[in-house]
């Protein structure tokens, strides 16, 4: 065997070992688990946001894989205890104190804090959401002055957080970056606007409506950026289909995009 | 251009079918007199506006207008020769490129991505790459050989950016000169791409987990011929651009935004530092091994037009020693990670055809190892998967911060990828800079922002 080979199978093995080594240690106690023959999931905590099926994308029957049963859980990487490292730690102990100076108690407007490859997240309430962005503008020890706008994720699995708007801030002064995530619920899209704070998001506020369907209460004129004014649907959230049409390729159709084998 | 008119509401209803020649008179509705005009001759327009003592015109200046930088929509409300009031129509090529790529594998989307600023393609691939790259933790893993290439090609990239700017803009201004001479040395960098990547844009060649390919015989010569090329050139534009007595009537003073204009609105790249913050991510946030390469940011005080002009060139100049270090450095090694499971294994090969397989490769997987052979398939068919979380990546571009926010829920393709371009960030600034100004003046300030609609737009 020649050599690319012999590489690319040790690869695999070591992955398999690894594998089976954090599983062992994330082992519940016994009794929880429904079969004792299948290995539980790396990393159950977190933040769940949908369940997968299967395999090769084949969800109508025709699966003849024997991949079919298999199940996924994706969880996002969940709460993050103390110490965060680094910087972090003062970021949150400085936000958390000017909170509290506000008279706002921190644990109400930070519901959780998230440090994962190598950047911190923290998780605000929809609510509060203006008033910490201002705090963390004009505090002496905080000043972030810049924010490079607001990202929309749309997470249907996630039930009663469906809609995340993302934003990451940046401070000149100190040379760092944080990431705020706030997040509403479909069935009520509401996100107060941060346009008073910073300017900077007009657009992107409009954006992530356009795209979304997420409202910005208190955008000056929040209107569709993008798309055209009377567009129906909101084209990025997860419900709303790609489009495209099958395509003829030396006699044989290619699906369109979002028709194609997926993987899960 | 078409051209409406309405004491109180701009842009109002305006847009029945009417014939071409219908300046006779306003028609009257509910918000007052409005006038449509579309075709016919000029002097009649001006007629018309004269009948009425109100001087406020509402003009549209693009979607379709040679100096807006592709479809971008003006809307100005003039009074005279002054804009009381502009604001910016964008989403003309709008190509839904954040939601197309949660349709492809992850290596897929750097053919996408390249496509969005299109002056900038090789930043646009980084920073996707630098993104799922945090997401994996393979960023210590990139070898040396592919993180000095990128930063390579990125310089060479800054500097046909910015010569475009320098070209685009003044055509814009009637310097044709200028215009031919930024192409002509724009054209030796695509030259140096379409040897290296294969394409002269739309490049696809920085891949998650570094390069499509290696350096191809001789690219390092032409690179170094390139700089000491460059190196002369550049003098030619301080004669034509730096000292010329028109330039500097047309740009000093003009679309000024200050420090704090700058920071309310978010702008970053020249515009900031032409307002005297030397705030560049190379320097205060380094990625890619910048920190170990010697180069000054330039700045200037006057936050106008003309400091944006001097910025740039100077800019070119520190892209050029970069590009010099970087050529230094170059040693001989791999270009993608050494993890099978994430290299693309092909190993493309620039054959007389273009791009393609290398014969060897596809030798060894259709004839001697079947094991290649079904790890090819897969990787080729089904991708790689990517950790769940979400990563945030940022780099400098020509025109400022680009950001790219990749989320993945463990799948073999993005879950969401959002690009924080700086394009759509800048414009916001144009109503700023234009109000109070002159109509002519728009033209100078929106071409200093440099905007490029495919990033705004995407």
């Amino acid at each position: 065997m020649s050599e690319k080979g012999e590489q690319g199978e040790k690869g695999q093995q070591g992955g398999k070992g690894e594998q089976t080594g954090k599983a062992g240690q994330d082992r519940p106690a016994e009794g929880d688990r429904p079969d004792e023959r299948i290995p539980v999931q790396r990393g159950d905590t977190g933040e769940v946001i949908g369940v997968r099926r299967g395999m090769f994308g084949a969800n109508n029957g025709g699966d003849t894989t024997g991949y079919g049963r298999l199940v996924r859980t994706v969880r996002l990487p969940g709460e993050t205890a103390r110490p965060y490292g680094g910087w972090f730690d003062e970021v949150a102990d400085e936000l958390e104190g000017a909170l509290e100076e506000q008279g706002l108690v921190p644990s109400n407007a930070i519901e959780k804090t998230v440090v994962d490859r190598g950047q911190i997240t923290f998780h605000i309430a929809r609510e509060h959401l203006p008033r910490v962005a201002r705090t963390l503008r004009d505090d002496p020890a905080l000043r972030f002055e810049l924010c490079t706008g607001v990202s929309g994720v749309h997470y249907p699995g996630d039930k009663g957080r469906e809609l995340h708007a993302v934003y990451h801030l940046r401070s000149v002064t100190h040379g760092r970056l944080i990431r705020l995530e706030v997040t509403a619920p479909d069935a009520d899209p509401h996100v107060p606007s941060v346009v008073d704070v910073y300017p900077a998001n007009n657009w992107h506020e409009r954006e992530v409506y356009d795209f979304f369907g997420l409202v910005f209460d208190g955008h000056p004129a929040l209107t569709r950026i993008m798309m055209p004014d009377d567009w129906q649907g909101f084209p990025q959230r997860k419900d709303y289909p790609l489009g495209g049409i099958p395509v003829e390729y030396k006699g044989a159709q290619i699906p369109s995009p979002d028709q194609r084998r997926s993987y899960s | 251009m078409s051209t409406s008119e309405s004491p109180t509401s701009p842009g109002g209803p305006g847009k029945t079918a009417r014939s071409p020649r219908s300046t006779e008179g306003p028609r009257e509705t509910t918000e007052g007199p409005v006038y449509t005009v579309t075709g016919g001759d000029w002097d009649e327009v001006v007629t018309a506006a004269r009948k009425t003592d109100d001087e406020h015109i509402v003009v549209n200046m693009g979607p379709q207008h040679p100096s807006t930088h592709g479809v971008l929509r003006l809307i100005l409300e003039i009074d005279g020769e002054t804009v009381t009031e502009a604001r910016a129509g964008i989403g003309y090529l709008h190509t839904g490129i954040e939601k197309n790529l949660e349709f492809r594998n992850w290596t897929q989307a750097t053919t996408f991505v390249t496509r969005m600023d299109y002056l900038m393609p090789l930043f646009n691939e980084t920073v996707y790459c630098l993104g799922v790259e945090r997401l994996l933790g393979i960023e210590d893993q990139i070898p040396d050989r592919a993180t000095t290439l990128r930063v390579l090609l990125m310089e060479l990239n800054r500097i046909s950016s910015h010569l475009v700017f320098i070209a685009t803009g003044g055509m814009e201004l009637g310097a044709t000169t200028v215009a031919i001479f930024g192409f002509r040395d724009r054209e030796m960098i695509l030259d140096i791409f379409e040897l290296i990547t294969g394409l002269r844009m739309n490049h696809a060649y920085v891949r998650p987990g570094g390069l499509a390919q290696d350096l191809p015989p001789g690219a390092v010569d032409q690179v170094r011929e390139f700089v000491k090329k460059m190196r002369k050139n550049l003098t030619e534009y301080d004669k034509l651009v730096v000292g010329s007595p028109a330039y500097k009537a047309r740009l000093q003073d003009v679309g000024h935004l200050d420090l704090t204009g700058c920071m309310a609105l978010g702008v970053t790249g020249p515009v900031l530092r032409a307002a005297g913050l030397p705030h560049d991510l190379r320097k205060s946030d380094p990625y890619c091994g910048y920190e170990t390469y010697d180069f000054e940011v330039p700045t200037v005080d006057t936050c106008d037009a003309y400091g944006r002009l001097l910025l740039r060139l100077e800019e070119m100049r520190q892209s050029l020693r970069i590009i010099e270090q970087c050529l230094d450095r170059l040693e001989p090694g791999p270009v993608m990670v050494a993890d099978k499971k994430i290299a693309w294994p092909a190993q493309l090969a620039l054959g007389p055809d273009g791009l393609g397989n290398s014969l060897d490769h596809i030798k060894k997987i259709m004839g001697t190892s079947m094991e290649a052979l079904i790890h090819h398939f897969k990787l080729v068919t089904e991708g790689f998967r990517v950790p769940p979380g979400q990563a945030y990546a940022a780099i400098e571009s020509p025109r400022g911060e680009l950001g790219a926010h990749v989320v993945s829920d463990g799948g073999t393709r993005p879950y969401r990828v959002h690009f924080r371009d700086p394009s759509f960030h800048n414009l916001q600034s144009m109503a700023a800079m234009c109000e109070g100004g002159q109509v002519a003046d728009v033209i100078v300030a929106v071409a200093s922002i440099d905007p490029v609609m495919g990033g705004v737009d995407r």
